[in-house]
């Protein structure tokens, strides 16, 4: 195995940034939309971090800067109809689904315009107009679900439509669920089964405070878990938005045409603690700076601004643009009402016994009028 | 184990008596069948009014299920809707949790409800859970069944009744069928409900055999089923324990203590109206509970029975429950440990102060 050289993590991020992917041919103004969603997660889960240090948020809270790349590109690489399901650091993911950003924050202030009308909190975000199943507290849980929403589209498939859904779900976690056993087993039922899921490791060096070396076997080459299930591993270059969508786009049209599960290695960071109470002592200084070097923002601006797609006030007017949005949404968020007590009583059961007394969508829905 | 037939007692005085065969009214034709008959029944049946329903689970197609109950199935609805799995309780649990979130409708086979354990997480965590953590947004209409409780010698793993410990989360409901009638009525409302259902069969009542209609029927959740007509003592029990609080019944008879035995059916909903005017009439209550005594459905039923009709009771409501020991092989212990009709008799006449 590899020797860990002080505390830097040799099998983390970037180590080897993986193969070099062809550059597609991409529009400038679909760069610049990545840019404006990966800034806009990224200043969201700013204000997120204040929010929580005023005490406006409850809770744990786990924020997705530095990762922002993978779930706007892995998005940006699937069809709308595509199911998506993800662990507790889930805000990134909702925000690059399209959930509306005030949503997503009043439903971490606890609020009746959020998402789950308050009932879930930061590691919950559901949204099942765009396909969101869900932010999963629990590590690893997501996996046998991402299996199972993949088996679903088949049997839609083969059962009931007979071949028209053809959908494709992506099951992201993160690298310290790869010890959990749910995981496996999904691993191995979407292999025997040939579920059309692909599993999207985030592999952020970390699960907490424990270095991937310290707690899984094979941590330098976690595709290795790939090769035991039958299924196809994939390395990605999880700091570049541009290699995130092509490998991705590549591998969702595959599992498309073939119904085979894949794993994604997708090597990426987390720049910030595993939640707002960790002082991150398990690394040092000098390992965060190596990795907020290789910023996936700062990458993807470098080359807009090289390629003379975007200048300086565009970007500026851009980003502007974005903090007034996310100031909106804070303001919205906490102009938003609690959950009446009544609330309390709904959706524990879709059918009337107990205390039910009748279930009310969630603000976004009825917003769009469903 | 003893076949126990209806007991078909006249006295109603408005509170309606159903049989253990279930058999009101004569409508249809009826046909003895047994318990895992009538469960099969109840799946093919809702199969084939609804694409949606499939079957999941260890040795469930080509094995013909470890216990028959699917036996044959595969032969009519083929391998995408009766699907062998690994044995992989937390892998299929979660794989059909996350098909229901996509609006099918999984039947998930345990061979036995203690190997639901180390699938605590998807059944309790996700399937109860995820309409309220969503706001209401994705429900989980599944059932999960299988053998629950001793079966025979099997040991403490393999003898788990997990009614005590699940019947504690509010999202899901509980069934515990006492007789192939139930089992079929009760199985068919399982799967067309739109919330997590988990159904708690005993293996010591596979092959019991009852009438079962021909033509279709359902039977709602939260109906409780007066199985004897009694004036003396209320009986409250649910799956296989009804079969001793019957035989207790009849031994009490005998000595002039006229029982009034519930069987509850279902446990999430729990009938407690047809409870509490039971009590009220007989004024003594014994609630009968396969599982431990400590935070049971058991503890449940006598707390608000004590709450509810406290100033109709003549005593302290008492409780039969499996010995608080892990199960043990031995045939004598674990019999002495299970709830049985002794025991029931002995509570029975403490309560109404003959001991």
């Amino acid at each position: 195995m590899s020797t860990a050289s002080k505390a830097t993590n040799p099998d983390s991020p970037l180590s080897p940034t993986g193969r070099a992917m062809p550059r597609p041919d991409l529009p400038p103004a679909t760069l610049k939309k990545w840019l404006r969603e990966m800034f806009l997660i990224r200043e969201f889960e700013v204000r997120c971090m204040q929010a929580y240090q005023d005490k406006k948020i409850g809770g744990f809270c786990h924020v997705y800067i530095g990762q922002e790349a993978v779930a706007v590109g892995c998005v940006a690489a699937m069809e709308p109809r595509d199911p998506l399901v993800t662990a507790y650091r889930d805000h990134g993911h909702a925000l690059a689904r399209g959930m509306a950003p005030k949503y997503c924050m009043a439903e971490m202030f606890g609020k009746i315009g959020g998402c789950a009308k308050g009932k879930g909190g930061s590691m919950h975000m559901f949204d099942k107009s765009n396909n969101l199943f869900g932010g999963h507290g629990i590590v690893g849980a997501q996996c046998p679900l991402g299996a199972g929403l993949a088996f679903a589209t088949k049997y839609e498939d083969e059962v009931i439509s007979k071949g028209t859904s053809n959908r494709v779900t992506l099951c992201f976690l993160g690298d310290g669920a790869l010890n959990q056993g749910a995981f496996h087993e999904a691993m191995n039922l979407a292999g025997l089964f040939d579920l059309p899921v692909i599993f999207v490791v985030e592999n952020n060096g970390y699960s907490m405070g424990t270095s991937i070396q310290r707690g899984t076997t094979m941590g330098s080459n976690i595709l290795s878990k790939a090769i035991g299930y039958g299924i196809e591993g994939v390395e990605i270059d999880g700091m570049d938005i541009v290699s995130v969508y092509a490998s991705m786009k590549d591998l969702i049209d595959r599992c498309r045409r073939t119904s085979r599960p894949a794993m994604v290695d997708m090597r990426t960071y987390r720049y910030k603690g595993h939640s707002m109470s960790d002082p991150r002592k398990y690394r040092t200084r000098e390992e965060e700076e190596k990795y907020e070097g290789h910023d996936p923002i700062t990458k993807l601006e470098k080359h807009l601004k090289e390629a003379k797609l975007l200048s300086d006030d565009e970007k500026e007017s851009m980003y502007e643009d974005v903090r007034t949005e996310v100031r909106e949404c804070v303001k919205w968020a906490e102009e938003s009402p609690v959950p009446s007590i009544e609330e309390l009583y709904h959706d524990v059961y879709v059918e009337k016994w107990g205390p039910y007394t009748g279930t009310t969508p969630p603000a976004m829905l009825k917003e769009a009028g469903q | 184990m003893t076949q126990l037939h209806a007991q078909t007692a006249a006295d109603g005085e408005g509170t309606e008596v159903v049989p253990m065969s279930g058999l009101r009214d004569g409508a249809g034709a009826a046909r003895d069948i047994e318990f895992r008959d009538a469960i099969r029944e109840a799946m093919s049946e809702e199969m084939r009014r609804d694409q949606r329903v499939f079957l999941i689970g260890e040795e469930v197609a080509q094995y013909n299920g470890a216990y028959k109950v699917s036996r044959g199935m595969l032969d009519e609805f083929g391998p995408r809707r009766i699907i062998d799995t690994p044995i992989s309780e937390s892998g299929f649990s979660g794989l059909a949790i996350g098909a229901a979130m996509m609006g099918l409708r999984p039947i998930v086979e345990f061979m036995s409800w203690s190997f639901s354990l180390v699938a605590a997480d998807p059944i309790l965590n996700n399937a109860p859970k995820m309409l309220y953590m969503s706001g209401g947004q994705f429900g989980c209409p599944i059932v999960f069944r299988g053998n629950n409780g001793a079966g025979g010698q099997l040991g403490s793993t393999h003898s788990w009744c997990v009614e005590g410990l699940f019947s504690n989360v509010p999202g899901l409901k509980m069934v515990m069928p006492s007789n192939p009638y139930d089992a079929k009525g009760l199985m068919k409302t399982a799967i067309r409900d739109d919330d997590p259902v988990f159904f708690l069969e005993s293996e010591r009542l596979l092959s019991l055999k009852g009438h079962v209609p021909e033509a279709e029927y359902l039977i709602p959740f939260g109906k409780a089923a007066i199985r004897r007509a009694g004036t003396d003592v209320t009986i409250v029990s649910w799956g296989r324990p009804v079969h001793f609080c019957l035989e207790a019944a009849e031994a009490l008879a005998t000595e002039g203590i006229s029982c009034e035995v519930i069987d509850g059916r279902t446990i999430r909903p729990l009938d407690w109206d047809t409870i509490y005017a039971s009590v009220r009439k007989t004024n003594c209550c014994v609630v009968v509970d396969q599982s431990w005594s400590f935070a049971s459905p058991g503890a449940e039923v006598a707390a608000r029975v004590s709450l509810h009709c406290f100033d109709d009771l003549d005593h302290p409501v008492a409780r039969v429950h499996s010995n608080d020991v892990p199960a043990p092989y031995a045939s004598n212990l674990e019999q002495e440990m299970l709830p049985n009709a002794r025991k029931i008799c002995e509570a029975a006449r403490t309560v109404v102060r003959r001991a």
